[in-house]
């Protein structure tokens, strides 16, 4: 920066929106906490010692650990896909079909390749699939949006239905081993597991495809903040007419988007396909796509608040099982969505106070 | 409900001393945003008293308090010498005080007569009297002179009409206190005399009147008294007939100020020399443009602006002065026509054939009418914004060039006196002055050819006015053609070299400055006056 402001200015400044980016999400899981103390307690059972059992069973040990990080991969890759395309002004709700179809690509090329190749050739390979799989199935909505203004909330969730219908008539019909609702196996060019590296991972399903998530939000934080493509992204996300009148072709920005959301989903489906089970399984991806919209959410579409609360969403997910001897594990799903609706109350609220506490201080 | 028998004579000019209104020490936040300060008013039964101060002084907020939509933080508000603070908008109107907003809020799909008797209409049986509210609203209509008719749908009139219809409205529910926000901002000079002269009989038949405004000639034209607001308080209370508008202008912005009113005296600017071809820089053909909403709505427009000129475009808004920047700009397809920029190099563009980006790059500058619309990115930077539509030149293959991105902000911000001079701020965090100020830094400080320039100083206060009107000038100076379009026909009729109006999408007129003048103009915006009697009708 050679002609910045006074450094004192910048750092306030930088430590301002470091306190509003941060402060807001820990006051409202203390309050998703508290509501959670009250159920817990409403199930006659100490609020300790079902916290500690729920941390016991995720990151007290290296199995569950491993678990969280297996389930956090997925809900990253979905996350962003929410996320990048909400910074896009876009609501993806296709999350779902996306993961699915990048998954289902991956197993094709995988099925086709033929037996014994290494990992770290065919990666390439598998990743290229997923991406066009997913990419596809979100380049729909993104078209139809910049094109015709088609709502992409409307067709994404239509095209949910559309393509999970599809891949499970494709799957059910041509390819699916008799008794079972998947593939064959995959023969070559499976991920490492975290297992091969430690054994204290046993009997967890986290692989490399943690290594791609990881690289796949530094990309997408790079491609936001750092960019000339994503400074107009994001105009666009936050005032078209503004974007518009700033030389960006916001129909071009919009269908590009969705194209990159459902690519960052569909390279969601490695985990479980080529990572975790070597077959495509009908319906791995249930669920997650939703939970990506509340990862994106809590984490304010921000690759590093994503990562972050992908830990958290797939730790109350894990905990869940965890817990299930002393309160039902659907507790859990309560307290997801406790957590979500605190993040969407809490939030703005707090950072109001914030301000209010700043100005009243500066006077 | 009361509804108002009439105005009593009986009231009237007795009891102007008495007291109508009186507010002290208002304060009202919201959020974190404080409006009002400590505001302090006093209004005499019977008189027109104008409530000024820069856009964001909080005088809406005042008023919007008076009228009952807002109860204050702190602070009385007295009427006829009761205390009513905190009032609802039901007491108020119950006790007289009627407030006519600047967003109209009537109900399109009724008559004028409907809308006026809306929620107190006259009934037979279960049945709206139809004929009894159109009755009323004619004898309403002239009493006062707000000239309406009664069955009209309120879709089909115009925007002066529809204020006709909102005052009326205020009247007919017994308003003896009557607030009017801002109401000249869509009238044409004739319909500004028209609503003086209404206003001044409601004075006559004891009624009062509260006046927002932040055009200093017609405070000067129409009030009795005078109430300056800066930043959320009151600091001045004038007589009219004991002042003057450079006094009035110091109080609202505290210190001296050249006003714009100073240059209509000042001999007519520079050269009104027509267009030698050789000089052109920008030239419009036949352009046609249709919207959704409205066919034509750009019908045939011809003009050419030669180096050194400022062409300025009067008009009502509304008649195609939107369509025809962005059509030029590119934000609006054009359905028909030709425009040619000539850039630095003497090359020509022909700009409907290019992109924004590349219309920019020809020589391009275009400052929107709406900076919190389209002119800026409310939540980015300062900085971010000084780069807005030129991000390509602040690149390094796919990055943003950050070094390049502060050095800009450092040097637009000094040179366009941006104030906090901090490029992180957020442009929302900005006054609406400096606010434009990034926006005219961003398309005036670079190299270009030709300006769009559409309400330039909209809501922006008498000092950034003056800075502004004075690169202008300075751009005009330095070989720049500007197309100016203005509400403010005081505005045009300071900087322009030539002055077209603009009505139902035709250019109706073109003439030199000197030819020019509010009288002569009145009628081409109305459009009693038509292209064939204008003395250099634009080729079409």
């Amino acid at each position: 920066m050679s002609a910045a402001p006074t450094p004192a200015s910048q750092r306030h400044s930088r430590r301002t929106k470091l306190e509003e980016a941060i402060l807001p999400p820990v006051v409202a899981l203390l309050l998703a906490v508290v509501v959670g103390d009250l159920l817990i307690l409403a199930f006659g059972q100490a609020p300790g010692a079902v916290y500690r059992l729920l941390l016991e069973g995720t990151w007290g040990n290296w199995y569950g650990l491993g678990q969280v990080l297996y389930k956090a991969t997925t809900l990253t890759f979905t996350g962003l896909a929410v996320g990048y395309a909400m910074r896009a002004g876009l609501f993806n709700i296709g999350a779902e079909g996306q993961l699915a179809a990048g998954g289902f690509a991956a197993a094709l090329v995988g099925l086709a390749l033929p037996a014994g190749l290494p990992w770290i050739a065919v990666l390439p390979v598998y990743v290229v699939a997923a991406i066009l799989g997913g990419g596809l199935v979100g380049f729909v909505p993104g078209i139809l949006r910049a094109k015709f203004g088609a709502h992409e909330v409307i067709t994404t969730i239509m095209l949910n239905y559309i393509v999970l219908a599809l891949l499970a008539y494709v799957v059910s019909a041509h390819l699916h081993v008799p008794e079972t609702l998947h593939t064959e196996a995959i023969a070559s060019g499976l991920l490492p597991r975290l297992v091969d590296i430690s054994s204290v991972f046993r009997g967890s399903a986290a692989n490399a495809t943690i290594v791609l998530a990881a690289a796949a939000a530094a990309l997408a934080w790079w491609i936001l903040f750092r960019t000339r493509r994503g400074y107009e992204l994001r105009a666009t996300g936050l005032q078209p007419e503004a974007a518009e009148y700033g030389a960006v072709h916001v129909g071009r920005v919009w269908w590009q988007a969705m194209l990159v959301s459902g690519a960052l989903a569909g390279l969601g489906g490695l985990n479980y396909v080529i990572g975790y089970k070597g077959y495509y399984e009908e319906g791995f991806a249930a669920g997650s796509g939703f939970l990506g919209i509340a990862v994106a959410l809590v984490g304010r579409n921000h690759p590093a608040g994503i990562v972050v609360a992908a830990l958290l969403f797939a730790t109350l997910s894990q905990g869940g099982l965890a817990v299930n001897a002393l309160v039902p594990k659907q507790m859990v799903d309560v307290l997801q969505a406790v957590v979500i609706l605190a993040i969407a109350t809490a939030v703005p609220e707090v950072r109001r106070l914030l301000r209010v506490a700043r100005r009243t201080g500066d006077r | 409900m009361t509804v108002a028998s009439s105005m009593p004579a009986s009231t009237q000019r007795a009891g102007a001393a008495r007291v109508a209104v009186r507010m002290t020490d208002i304060r009202k936040a919201f959020g974190d945003c404080i409006a009002n300060a400590g505001a302090s008013l006093e209004v005499a039964t019977g008189e027109i008293h104008a409530l000024v101060g820069e856009n964001g002084a909080g005088k809406s907020t005042l008023m919007r308090t008076l009228a009952g939509l807002y109860a204050p933080n702190g602070g009385t508000v007295e009427v006829n010498g009761s205390d009513v603070t905190g009032w609802s908008t039901k007491e108020a109107i119950a006790a007289g005080v009627g407030m006519v907003h600047q967003h109209f809020m009537l109900v399109p799909t009724l008559t004028v007569a409907e809308n006026l008797t809306l929620g107190s209409e006259p009934v037979r049986g279960i049945q709206l009297d139809r004929a009894a509210a159109e009755a009323a609203t004619r004898e309403l209509s002239e009493r006062t002179g707000l000239r309406v008719e009664a069955a009209r749908k309120v879709s089909s009139l115009s925007v002066g009409e529809l204020q006709r219809v909102e005052i009326l409205k205020a009247l007919y529910r017994g308003a003896r206190v009557l607030i009017l926000d801002e109401p000249t901002a869509v009238l044409s000079p004739p319909e500004v005399q028209e609503l003086w002269t209404v206003l001044r009989r409601l004075r006559e038949d004891g009624g009062t009147i509260i006046l927002i405004t932040h055009k200093l000639d017609e405070v000067m034209a129409i009030s009795d008294t005078i109430t300056v607001m800066q930043l959320g308080r009151t600091v001045a209370r004038l007589r009219t007939a004991e002042t003057t508008p450079r006094e009035i202008a110091r109080a609202m912005v505290g210190r001296d100020v050249s006003l714009a009113l100073d240059a209509l005296s000042a001999p007519a600017p520079s050269s009104i020399a027509g267009t030698g071809g050789a000089h052109t820089l920008l030239s419009v053909r036949d352009l046609r443009v249709s919207t959704p909403m409205r066919e034509r709505a750009v019908d045939g427009v011809s003009f050419d602006i030669a180096a050194g000129e400022i062409l300025g475009i009067a008009g009502v808004e509304g008649n195609g002065q939107t369509e025809l920047i962005e059509a030029i700009a590119g934000l609006r397809p054009a359905g028909s026509g030709r425009v040619m920029l000539r850039g630095s190099d003497a090359g020509e563009h022909d700009l409907l054939s290019l992109d924004v980006r590349h219309r920019g790059d020809a020589g391009l500058s275009h400052i929107p009418e709406d900076r919190h619309h389209r002119g800026l990115v409310l939540d980015y930077t300062v900085a971010e914004n000084l780069i807005l539509g030129r991000q390509h030149h602040f690149s390094r293959g796919a990055a943003l060039d950050h070094d390049r991105i502060a050095a800009n902000a450092a040097e637009q911000i000094a040179a366009f006196d941006v104030r906090p001079r901090d490029p992180a701020t957020p442009a929302r965090a900005l006054s609406g002055g400096n606010q434009q100020k990034v926006v005219i830094a961003r398309e005036m400080g670079r190299d270009f050819q030709v300006l769009l320039a559409t309400q330039p100083t909209r809501g922006v206060d008498v000092g950034a006015i003056e800075f502004i009107h004075q690169r202008l000038r300075d751009a005009r100076a330095a070989g720049k053609a500007i197309l100016l379009v203005s509400a403010d026909l005081a505005e045009i009729l300071a900087l322009s070299d030539r002055i077209a109006v603009m009505y139902r999408g035709r250019l109706v007129t073109i003439l030199p400055r000197s030819e020019a003048s509010a009288e002569k103009l009145g009628p081409y915006m109305t459009g009693a006056e038509s292209a064939g009697g204008g003395p250099t009708a634009p080729a079409t």
